[in-house]
């Protein structure tokens, strides 16, 4: 056991419960994947936080009406990373049908395959602290694919729609947004409704984002392979070499 | 009371309006619908020729605000001329005859004027228990209402009660009020929405279709888009103030008296179609928020059940009673940090007891091994 692996740092120094030696890793996210994770990211917490001011405005300014344009900017902001997010979005559906398979299980819940949720079984009770081990995913595990795709992937359509919609209310009856987007009225007839549906959606990711980045960093120590450097480099590392 | 072949025209001057209050009230009429100035001649013309039209108005569940709405329409010449200019042969609550008589009429009407009169229906039917919840002439509403439907050109809905449902169709809605499209589905329905809708928006609907013998453009809901295509925001002319971020906080704030945004004091503004804050009230004296009150969104459906009034974010319940969505948001997004947390303190505790527990079973495996083979040498 003397493979040279660095300057002075030696495999002989590892011990045995150590993982370290012949570590496997697996290219998951390919580079459009990786970069529009993060560019969502930023996108989603400017329209959190502007979304929330745009539903509960700051303190008044004080002055007059011309030397001022505080809403302006924070719904321009909105408007703005909203167009980012569903740019983005389309982007990232087309990378869907040309990447890699893991760029496709964002949008897949096998919902008919038993198998499937016997996995999402398993892992619930590895995160209910009923298991000492978990197992080996190279993309997302079956719980996280669920999270994904209902509370992601459905919660993204139904932010853009609604949110569209919204902007089409003042981009007019005859604009592109309104043709696209005007039969998300035919749901609500008062567009009042698709505010309060469009602000609870904020609730939905502002909830999702504590779980998600919660479970990226526990997996991240506590499970067998790499997560959040994953979403950097786009390389999986697993710890050992173990079948499950 | 059926229409002769009098024009509107003929009408008016009968009734002593000169030629000039006539050409006033055409150019009006010209620019409140949205037309080029060189239509005016064209509205003039239809109005010199073509005969009246006859328009029977009928009653449901409501509460008659439309019809006080609509007598006061103030462009020249409107509260005297426009019940002239159209046939209303019909309209229980105006009209002088009375009982059979006035029934008998609705028959009349029908008969004479098969496929050509206008249907206008203030109120809603409740369809609940067969409709006996209103019955006008000893009848269920709904029945007269299909029938009179039946024969009909094209129907107009007046008001939010017609349009939408409005307050007896706010929930529980216990008389099952229903709206005037969900009714009559076999012939066009044109919503002109509002408790009441603005007198203005009323004749100008009216005129629309008697000059030009056709529906106006209608948005997705049936509403004339000349008068329902914009929120009442977007041309408000407290805008200003909403987009520098200056808005009244409190009733009685020195932004009340500035006149600032009321969007914080829960105005439906931004949500609202209707024409307020262009033509404006009684003679286009004022509007809700010129006179420093948020609108309601009384043209808006359900506008009742998405209060509060006075606040800018809709409460949602059944969800939660009298919570808004961020009352709600904020509680689930709360117990997820909370779960979060806890969950992260129980990995911890765990991991580090699993570490010590497996650092106790190799320390007891070698100790194992140490007395073997030390058993083996002995």
């Amino acid at each position: 056991m003397s493979i040279q692996t660095g300057r002075d740092v030696h495999a002989a120094d590892i011990t045995d419960d150590d993982a370290s030696v012949q570590r496997t890793t697996i290219y998951v996210y390919e580079a459009p994947v990786r970069a529009w994770h993060w560019i969502t990211a930023l996108a989603i917490t400017v329209l959190i936080v502007t979304g929330y001011f745009i539903g509960s405005p700051p303190l008044s300014v004080p002055g007059e009406a011309s030397d001022s344009n505080l809403m302006g900017v924070i719904r321009f902001l909105h408007f703005s990373a909203g167009y980012v997010l569903a740019i983005g979005w389309l982007a990232r559906i087309y990378w869907a049908f040309v990447g890699n398979h893991h760029s496709r299980q964002l949008f897949m819940l096998p919902f008919w395959r038993r198998d499937y949720w016997g996995g999402v079984l398993w892992e619930a009770t590895w995160y209910a602290f009923l298991r000492t081990e978990p197992k080996k995913y190279v993309g997302h595990n079956p719980l996280a694919q669920f999270v994904m795709f209902t509370v992601f992937t459905l919660g993204m359509f139904f932010m853009i729609a609604t949110g569209f919609a919204l902007y089409a209310e003042g981009t007019g009856l005859d604009s592109w947004q309104y043709a696209l987007f005007g039969w998300v009225f035919d749901i609500f007839p008062n567009s009042q409704s698709v505010r309060t549906w469009h602000h609870l959606g904020m609730w939905a990711f502002v909830t999702y984002t504590i779980l998600h980045i919660y479970a990226a960093v526990r997996e991240d120590i506590m499970s067998r392979q790499s997560m959040i450097s994953t979403m950097i480099s786009g390389e999986r590392m697993f710890k050992d070499n173990r079948d499950d | 009371m059926s229409s002769g072949p009098e024009t509107f025209y003929e009408v008016m001057r009968r009734q002593g309006i000169s030629r000039r209050s006539f050409l006033k009230f055409c150019s009006l009429t010209t620019a409140s619908l949205g037309l080029a100035p060189t239509l005016m001649p064209q509205l003039a013309h239809a109005l010199e020729t073509k005969p009246r039209i006859p328009v029977v108005w009928l009653h449901g569940l409501e509460c008659t605000c439309c019809t006080e709405s609509f007598i006061r329409s103030a462009h020249p010449l409107v509260k005297d001329v426009i019940l002239s200019m159209i046939s209303l042969d019909y309209d229980d609550t105006i009209m002088a005859a009375a009982g059979h008589q006035a029934e008998e009429i609705l028959d009349e009407v029908r008969a004479t004027h098969k496929g050509a009169y206008i249907l206008a229906v203030e109120g809603n039917p409740p369809l609940k228990d067969g409709g006996i919840h209103c019955l006008p002439g000893g009848r269920p509403f709904v029945d007269k209402l299909k029938e009179m439907a039946s024969d009909a050109r094209a129907v107009i809905a007046w008001g939010s009660c017609a349009s939408w449902g409005c307050v007896q169709a706010a929930k529980p809605n216990p008389t099952q009020a229903t709206p005037v499209h969900k009714v009559v589905t076999d012939k066009p329905v044109i919503k002109v929405p509002g408790c009441p809708p603005i007198a203005e928006v009323m004749t100008g609907v009216l005129t629309y279709m008697l000059t030009f013998e056709r529906i106006p453009d209608l948005d997705r809901h049936g509403r004339p888009a000349m008068f329902y295509g914009q929120r009442i925001h977007d041309k408000c002319y407290r805008r200003p103030h909403f987009d520098a971020g200056q808005y009244v906080e409190a009733w009685d704030d020195e932004g009340a008296r500035k006149g600032y945004c009321l969007y914080k004091m829960g105005c439906k503004g931004p949500s609202t179609y209707n024409a307020c804050s262009t033509v404006g009230w009684n003679e286009g004296v004022s509007f809700p928020i010129q006179s420093g009150h948020g609108c309601i969104g009384c043209s808006e459906d359900a506008f009742w059940d998405k209060g509060p009034f006075y606040e800018r974010l809709t409460s949602i319940e059944p969800f939660a009673a009298e919570g808004n969505a961020d009352a709600v948001g904020a509680t689930v997004a709360a117990l997820a940090g909370g779960a979060v947390a806890a969950h992260a303190a129980v990995s911890i505790v765990k991991t580090a007891a699993d570490k010590r527990d497996a650092r106790n079973a190799r320390a007891a495996a070698r100790a194992a091994q140490e007395a073997g083979s030390n058993r083996s040498d002995a």
